[in-house]
């Protein structure tokens, strides 16, 4: 009864308020924790390798999570991403002569530009075929995978003009210039969710399809824009990805994929859809990065920095699941 | 009345949940084979009641339960539950779609052994015993998911009547039912406790309530308002036992009528509704009416634009319109208030200020790229006010708010867009006594402001007393129109159901 009390008196704070609360405190312990395990987790050295490696993680993760909250999910991100990586990287190399800075911006246009497309591809599908979002990605994901392996022979990319290693490697005030990007990226995709007519309307095409197009909305149109923002975030993704290792091969950053899907949920992403908010998962995101630096620091194998990730998520749902509506 | 053995008798019954009292030193009593109605608004605690005798909660301590006169108890459990043969059908039925009929009506035999073999020849012919006890037809080879709503309600009785039932709570069990499938479900209550089996009616519609029941328990705010016998009872004074005000249907005054907003010449969709034709002026109240399956819901969804007609014309202002969808629709002037508030009305799992700020976004969006927060809960908050909606937080999600309430909040999404033409669909389903008549304070008030509406309603009451001029439908097409002021409410009763 009186644990009860307490769960129904949190209950009223709301489930957002909730979310952003429970993650903070996830990110302070694990902070905590690595600063009190390792001496050296608190030096500039230790933050910025964090801040190179979060951007790739941290922009797949947006373009799963738009899905996500429209009830669907997009598991062709990865590939989807590389594939405007190699798109870019073919064009600068066969047909551009260097530009400098200018190739860069190019670049970039490229990728989001292929992602879009990408995406909306895929949205039209799911919108108007009424396939399920699981099929249509798995199948644009393995259609995508065998498209980029039979262009780059299952080899790569490499040797990119140098502004793409100054893109991708280096600091701009002490702070990585793809920690820029990621976070431009992430106000851009906070202010569509909830300051815009379609992050509202994703919201509710997600929790209640039938309800939404009963109210006027039009479901087929969100379906599109959701899957061609998702693309346009794997684009910019993948141009990153192609700056920082100076070289872009089509399974790069594969293992992500499923990490993505765990940092929606971590964040409070309903597997259902309808729910899920931009600034929990890009703190959940740091707080996964820490633990995952943090660990390194302490000599631990990625492996095990993997299976942390996975305990920790399993973790956050039993300690979430009172708070969670049954229905 | 002669003395009749008393089934189950329950006294000083109370249950809290936290701070909330849920019901207080209620008592209730029941015979043997006697049909009683448990009546009260919704959230008066007749749930928690029924719970309580079928062992899903333990009332609060100094209750006394006792059956058939002796076996004192302070609590029951579900095992004692099931060894008393009290049984719940909920008004979901918590049947099984994917089994047959027999399988879901022996389903206790899987539960009590586990592990036995299933013979389904046995499982069939055990199932048609019960059946034929109830002198029903009901195929045992049949996937209960391909019965009708009707014939599932019919399984889930056979199924607690094979677990030798003798006490059987009803929850709602007409709400979703035509008046000729209640007629037959009735019966079968009457063969049920002429078995001897005592049943415990819950419905929202009390003229049935009247009709069935030996006695009525009212419950009002988790207390008792009394056991009656249900002689000598009327809807009206039922009506204000159950919501502790005197309720007065008062039937609506024609106003002036201005020009013609809607007119529907010939309109059909092949397979749904044949040759439609009506007119519909500024401040009218039109009714439509006819059983499930007639053709009210198809035509609303015509008009609104959810789907194409096949040929005829609608007419707005004097002009054809085309929709290409119920955006054209919302664009042009029309709300359509749905029947299925819980999946269609509203999105339930979100928040009151997202659903009532649903159909206006874009209007809301200033400028155009920029929709703000507060200004989804500042119409929100006027429309609170504006139509009385009881809510505590306006960020809680909607399916916090009780089913009056709920529909309040519809009505208020679609008010929002400012419409000429409101169409509502049933707007009552589901909603208390006292609750649906403050709805129709603000339908009348609507009309008389010079909205044109359009009411689908299959309760003669609703019609007589809210409508200026009503059709009745019968397989797609009208079969009766009429001005409400010429007829009574008995006569439009027996028109709808002729």
């Amino acid at each position: 009864m009186f644990h009860l009390s307490i769960v129904e008196r949190i209950k009223k704070k709301g489930t957002d308020a909730l979310e952003l609360y429970s993650i903070i405190i996830f990110l302070i312990v694990s902070i905590l924790f690595f600063s009190l395990i390792s001496s050296d987790f608190f030096s500039l050295r230790v933050f910025q390798s964090m801040a190179f490696q979060l951007p790739e993680l941290g922009l797949l993760t947006l373009a799963m999570l738009i899905p996500i909250i429209s009830g669907g999910l997009n598991l062709s991100i990865t590939f989807s991403a590389n594939i405007c990586g190699l798109s870019t990287a073919f064009l600068i190399k066969s047909y551009l002569p260097d530009f400098g800075v200018l190739t860069v911006f190019l670049a970039f246009t490229v990728g989001i530009v292929v992602g879009i497309f990408v995406g909306a591809l895929i949205g039209l599908i799911i919108a108007y075929v009424g396939a399920h979002p699981i099929l249509v990605t798995l199948g644009a994901m393995i259609f995508l995978r065998g498209l980029g392996e039979t262009i780059t022979h299952g080899g790569d990319i490499s040797g990119m003009p140098e502004v793409f290693n100054t893109i991708g490697n280096s600091l701009m005030l002490g702070i990585p210039i793809p920690l820029y990007i990621f976070l431009a990226a992430s106000v851009v995709t906070f202010y569509i969710m909830q300051y815009t007519k379609i992050g509202f309307s994703i919201y509710m095409v997600g929790s209640n399809p039938d309800a939404a197009s009963y109210s006027g909305i039009n479901t087929k149109h969100i379906l599109v824009f959701v899957y061609s923002l998702s693309g346009a975030l794997a684009g910019l993704a993948g141009v990153l990805m192609l700056s920082r290792f100076n070289s872009v091969r089509i399974g790069h950053g594969y293992s992500y994929l499923l990490i993505t899907i765990l940092a929606c949920f971590l964040a409070g992403a309903n597997p259902f859809g309808g729910f899920g908010r931009i600034i929990p998962l890009v703190i959940g995101l740091i707080s996964l990065q820490v633990i995952a630096s943090g660990m390194n620091l302490m000599g631990a194998s990625q492996y095990l920095v993997t299976a942390m990730w996975g305990g920790f998520l399993i973790i956050v749902m039993m300690l979430r699941s009172p708070f969670l509506k049954k229905n | 009345m002669n003395e009749k053995n008393i089934a189950i008798s329950a006294k000083s019954i109370t249950k809290h949940f936290g701070d909330f009292t849920a019901l207080y030193n209620v008592d209730f009593e029941l015979r043997t084979g006697e049909i009683h109605c448990l009546a009260g608004e919704n959230g008066c605690g007749k749930s928690t009641l029924i719970k309580i005798i079928n062992g899903v909660y333990q009332p609060d301590p100094g209750a006394k339960f006792s059956f058939e006169g002796k076996l004192e108890k302070k609590q029951i459990l579900p095992s004692d539950a099931k060894r008393l043969g009290i049984h719940v059908i909920w008004q979901d039925l918590a049947l099984f779609p994917d089994l047959t009929v027999a399988e879901n009506i022996i389903f206790d035999h899987y539960v009590a052994k586990p592990f036995k073999l299933i013979n389904n020849k046995k499982a069939c012919s055990d199932a048609q015993i019960v059946i034929n006890q109830l002198g029903i037809f009901l195929d045992p080879r049949s996937r209960v998911g391909d019965l009708s709503i009707a014939k599932r309600q019919l399984v889930a009785i056979c199924r607690v009547i094979h677990a030798k039932a003798r006490i059987v709570f009803m929850d709602e069990p007409t709400a979703s039912l035509t008046k000729k499938e209640t007629e037959n479900l009735l019966a079968i209550v009457r063969t049920l406790s002429s078995q001897g089996i005592s049943v415990v009616f819950v419905s929202h519609r009390l003229g049935e309530v009247l009709d069935i029941c030996e006695r009525v328990t009212i419950l009002r705010d988790g207390k008792s308002v009394g056991t009656f016998p249900t002689q000598g009872m009327t809807q009206k004074k039922l009506t204000s036992l159950m919501t502790g005000l005197d309720i007065e249907l008062t039937k609506r005054n024609n106003s002036n009528f201005g020009p013609t907003v809607l007119e529907l010449k010939n309109l059909s969709r092949i397979g749904e509704f044949e040759g439609i034709s009506f007119s519909l002026r500024k401040g009218e109240i039109l009714g439509l009416t006819g059983l499930l399956g007639s053709g009210r819901t198809e035509i609303a969804h015509a008009i609104f634009g959810m789907t194409k007609a096949t040929s005829g014309e609608i007419k707005i202002d004097g002009e054809a319109v085309n929709f290409k969808s119920n955006v054209d629709a919302i664009a042009k002037g029309i709300a359509y208030v749905s029947e299925d508030r819980l999946r269609l009305g509203l999105d339930q799992m979100q928040s009151i200020n997202m659903n009532s700020a649903v159909t206006v976004i874009g209007k809301l969006s200033k400028p155009a790229f920029f929709l703000h927060p507060a200004a989804i809960r500042a119409l929100c908050t006027d429309w609170i006010k504006l139509l009385k909606i009881k809510v505590s937080n306006p960020a809680l999600p909607v399916s916090s708010l009780s089913g009056g309430n709920q529909q309040r909040v519809v009505l208020a999404k679609w008010l929002a867009t400012k419409p000429k033409i409101i169409i509502l669909d049933s707007p009552t389903v589901g909603v208390d006594v006292g609750a649906k008549v403050g709805i129709f304070d603000i339908v009348r008030k609507l009309s008389d402001e010079g909205m044109a509406i359009i009411l689908i309603s299959d309760e003669a009451s609703e019609i007589y007393h809210n409508t200026d001029s009503f059709l009745v439908l019968k397989s797609g097409r009208i079969s009766f129109s009429m001005k409400t002021s010429e007829v009574n409410e008995e006569k439009i009763e027996g028109i709808i159901n002729a």
